[in-house]
């Protein structure tokens, strides 16, 4: 048992570090310090100096651009992207229908989806929520009718993020609607520029343009474009649910957003002196220090623990990566938010904000103006991805054994 | 980065853990040791003896067998599972280690092979009624006799096993005021000798403790085991190495716990079904294993941290372990005597004596919130 870095992974570190802070803009990287949205040609650039230095993809096999790195490497670089405010590349893509592709599809669809995927030359989006189908995925209703040599796709997808940019979806679809719920599902990929789509936008109530609702209406699927057997998508669903163990905790923004509040608060005062120096403040912010560490040291032990694993059964303590990881983001928004106290309320509209939305010049301070939004818009983070309480579910029943 | 166990670490924790299940595997055996002579059972002291943990961290040139903090951490844990009564923090955790980071080597020398056998147990007498968590704040004086004896004058409290130990080590202060950080002296003493009254008293989860008194006592130059420049330093090493074991301590008692209240919820019938079928008792468990997987995380944080030679980035460290310690302890122990309703109350049932013992432990070199204003004072983790 050795609870340190060795000097081949400080070393690992320090060369990421270096490319991070060097080779993606500092307008980005400020950007994502600074909670303000990207837009897609920002997101776009950065995931393509990643790309350039392999470092998109590194958890895929190395045939499709995989790094073969050790669980610690991928660790560290995790860790390193989100402290320094790099963007995550697209999760959809690599995290999500990437990996599905790679367990589930033919050779043919690795080699049509994956390296555009994993360039980021195709923009895909998660067709799973409906309106009926939220923590009880496996209800959802959108059907896929098989005709010919091809699907009929009608229904609504929702909360389907930044489906405004993409070219390409991943969906769940009924195809067998007389078998029990789970079994009748089938996986199947499309264009967003297929006819009888239309994306509406859902606004948050920060104001931002997240989401979206995705309505199908006769929607035409080749059936080559189904991943995996017809009627078995649920086993692609609970895999890409699975897959994602250690990111999920997001320790590096966290920790980016602690030390953020530490210097700001350094700056701000609070009668005489700054509010950095207020026993109460600085009380809650290493309250939140200690449970990032314990998030921190929990992610690593699952990580180390993970080579030994035989298959794909996680660690146990795997399972509580969301929600410690869901509440320490959580506080830490709720900390800037006090940070700024007063200077929060400004509202500043993008200017695609339909209501307020104007070219006046911005009220208030820079920094302060994406706080409260921030705070506002992260209450999803314990929703999204298997709420907390459906987390708790899991835990009790796969862990607890109830 | 590597969180497995060598070989001989895991045969350490296995072999332990069959000791313990023999002597600790009914409540009643702990009952009974309670009621012996020294509120502990020198039988199974012999034994901890015969597997070499009363060696584990002290050097192999002093007769130890130069073991680490993992090992310590090991030991502790399976001590918290068990509810283990015997002095192991006092004596070799403790004690032994003020006499480690002390480093008079001819005391070293002479004690830790008795030590090792079992045959000799130490107590560290360093808390004074007033200190509560500062552990600069010592009153007890020591007078220099201009022949580099010193005569120990005081009174100390919750003195851990300090009624059964056979040597004490005392805090005095040589100089300076009350909670001054320098001036501290550390005075290895008979616990026996002139001028030195013992009241002992069992404490609240099982063990013993004494209140000390020191009237007049006298020392000669051998018993200084550190002067008084880095008195305070070697306590607060040593204090530290403590924290990280009771952190460990803790995980091996919230996890036995925590077992023993999803066993009940699962067997336990009403309204003619399990009350482990109600989800409000299923998440509370689950909140339950949370706070004890982050405490686990938090002592070996700790285990790892006691050993940093800045003493600043240690104490940070182990205070934030001690945050989560504390926390998690009293989440696990107050839910899992809910969750048992009536039953949990009882004397008669394990769930209580992990609870009093939790409890403690936070109360133990400071709790939560003190750790966590100690913490916040230093800036913080980062």
């Amino acid at each position: 048992m050795d609870l340190r870095f060795s000097a081949e992974e400080n070393a690992f570190r320090d060369k990421l570090r270096t490319f991070f802070r060097t080779k993606v803009p500092a307008s980005i990287r400020d950007k994502v310090n600074e909670g303000r949205h990207l837009d897609k040609e920002e997101m776009v650039t950065s995931h393509k100096i990643l790309h350039a230095e392999g470092l998109t993809v590194p958890h895929w096999p190395k045939e499709w651009g995989g790094a073969d790195w050790t669980p610690v490497q991928h660790y560290i670089y995790t860790e390193e992207l989100q402290f320094n405010g790099v963007p995550q590349p697209l999760p959809f893509n690599v995290s999500m229908c990437g990996p599905v592709i790679i367990a589930f599809g033919t050779e043919e669809q690795k080699k049509r989806f994956l390296p555009r995927m994993a360039a980021l030359d195709d923009w895909w989006c998660q067709g799973f929520s409906e309106p009926g189908a939220g923590s009880d995925l496996a209800g959802l209703k959108t059907t896929a009718v098989r005709k010919g040599d091809h699907y009929v796709v009608n229904g609504q997808k929702t909360w389907t993020t930044l489906a405004q940019y993409a070219d390409w979806i991943f969906c769940l679809c009924r195809t067998d609607p007389s078998a029990k719920k789970q079994l009748g599902i089938s996986f199947l990929v499309f264009p967003m520029n297929s006819p009888g789509i239309t994306v509406r936008p859902i606004v948050t109530m920060d104001g931002g343009r997240e989401v979206n609702e995705v309505f199908f209406d006769d929607v035409k699927v080749p059936v080559e474009n189904l991943i995996g057997q017809e009627h078995r998508g649920w086993d692609c669903a609970k895999f890409l649910l699975g897959n994602e163990r250690t990111g999920i905790a997001r320790v590096g923004y966290s920790k980016q957003r602690v030390q953020r509040i530490k210097e700001l608060a350094s700056r701000v005062m609070a009668g005489d002196r700054p509010l950095m120096e207020d026993e109460r403040f600085r009380e809650k912010v290493a309250a939140v220090e200690v449970d990032l560490k314990a998030l921190e040291m929990t992610q690593m032990r699952v990580l180390s623990e993970e080579r030994h694993r035989k298959g794909n059964t996680p660690n146990p303590a795997s399972s509580i990566l969301k929600i410690k990881g869901s509440e320490v983001q959580q506080a830490t928004t709720a900390l800037l938010l006090e940070v700024a106290g007063p200077l929060a309320l400004p509202y500043q509209p993008d200017e695609d904000d339909v209501q307020f939305g104007s070219n006046e010049p911005p009220v208030g301070l820079d920094w302060a103006a994406p706080v409260a939004p921030g705070y506002f818009n992260y209450r999803k983070v314990s929703i999204y991805g298997g709420s907390n309480e459906i987390q708790r579910n899991i835990i009790a029943k796969a862990v607890l054994g109830f | 980065m590597d969180f497995d166990l060598s070989d001989e670490q895991r045969q350490l924790k296995d072999s332990l853990e069959r000791l313990l299940a023999d002597n600790y595997g009914d409540l009643n055996q702990r009952m009974g040791y309670m009621k012996e002579q020294k509120g502990y059972s020198p039988a199974i002291w012999q034994q901890y003896a015969e597997l070499g943990l009363l060696g584990v961290p002290f050097a192999e040139e002093h007769g130890g067998l130069g073991q680490g903090l993992t090992e310590t951490m090991i030991i502790a844990e399976a001590f918290g599972r068990a509810l283990a009564v015997e002095p192991y923090l006092a004596t070799v955790v403790l004690a032994g280690g003020v006499l480690r980071h002390a480093g008079n080597e001819a005391v070293l020398k002479e004690l830790v092979p008795s030590i090792v056998e079992g045959k000799l147990t130490l107590a560290l007498a360093h808390q004074e009624r007033q200190a509560r968590y500062d552990l600069a704040d010592t009153a007890t004086t020591a007078r220099a006799d201009g022949k580099g004896g010193y005569t120990l004058e005081g009174d100390k409290c919750v003195v851990l096993h300090g009624d059964t130990a056979d040597k004490l080590i005392v805090t005095a202060r040589v100089s300076g005021a009350r909670n001054e950080r320098g001036g501290i002296g550390l005075f290895l003493i008979d616990a026996k000798a002139n001028g030195v009254t013992r009241r002992g008293y069992p404490t609240q989860d099982g063990m013993r403790a004494a209140d000390v008194t020191l009237s007049a006592v006298r020392v000669g130059p051998e018993a200084v085991l550190a002067g008084p420049e880095k008195g305070l330093a070697v306590i607060e090493r040593a204090v530290d190495e403590a924290i990280a074991a009771l952190s460990a301590e803790a995980v091996g008692a919230m996890a036995a716990l925590h077992e023993l209240t999803v066993d009940y919820l699962k067997t336990r019938k009403q309204f003619g079904v399990p009350i482990g079928s109600f989800q409000v008792l299923q998440h509370k468990s689950v909140d339950m294993f949370t706070a004890l997987e982050q405490a686990r995380s938090m002592a070996y944080y700790a285990t790892m941290m006691a050993a940093e030679p800045d003493a600043d980035e240690r104490r940070k460290a182990i205070s934030a372990a001690k945050v989560q310690i504390g926390r998690s302890a009293r989440l696990v122990g107050e839910t899992a005597i809910q969750l048992h309703g009536g039953i949990g109350m009882t004397m008669e049932y394990k769930a209580g004596h992990y609870f009093k013992r939790l409890t403690m432990i936070d109360m133990a070199f400071g709790d939560a919130d003190h750790h966590l204003r100690v913490l916040a004072k230093a800036g913080g983790l980062s």
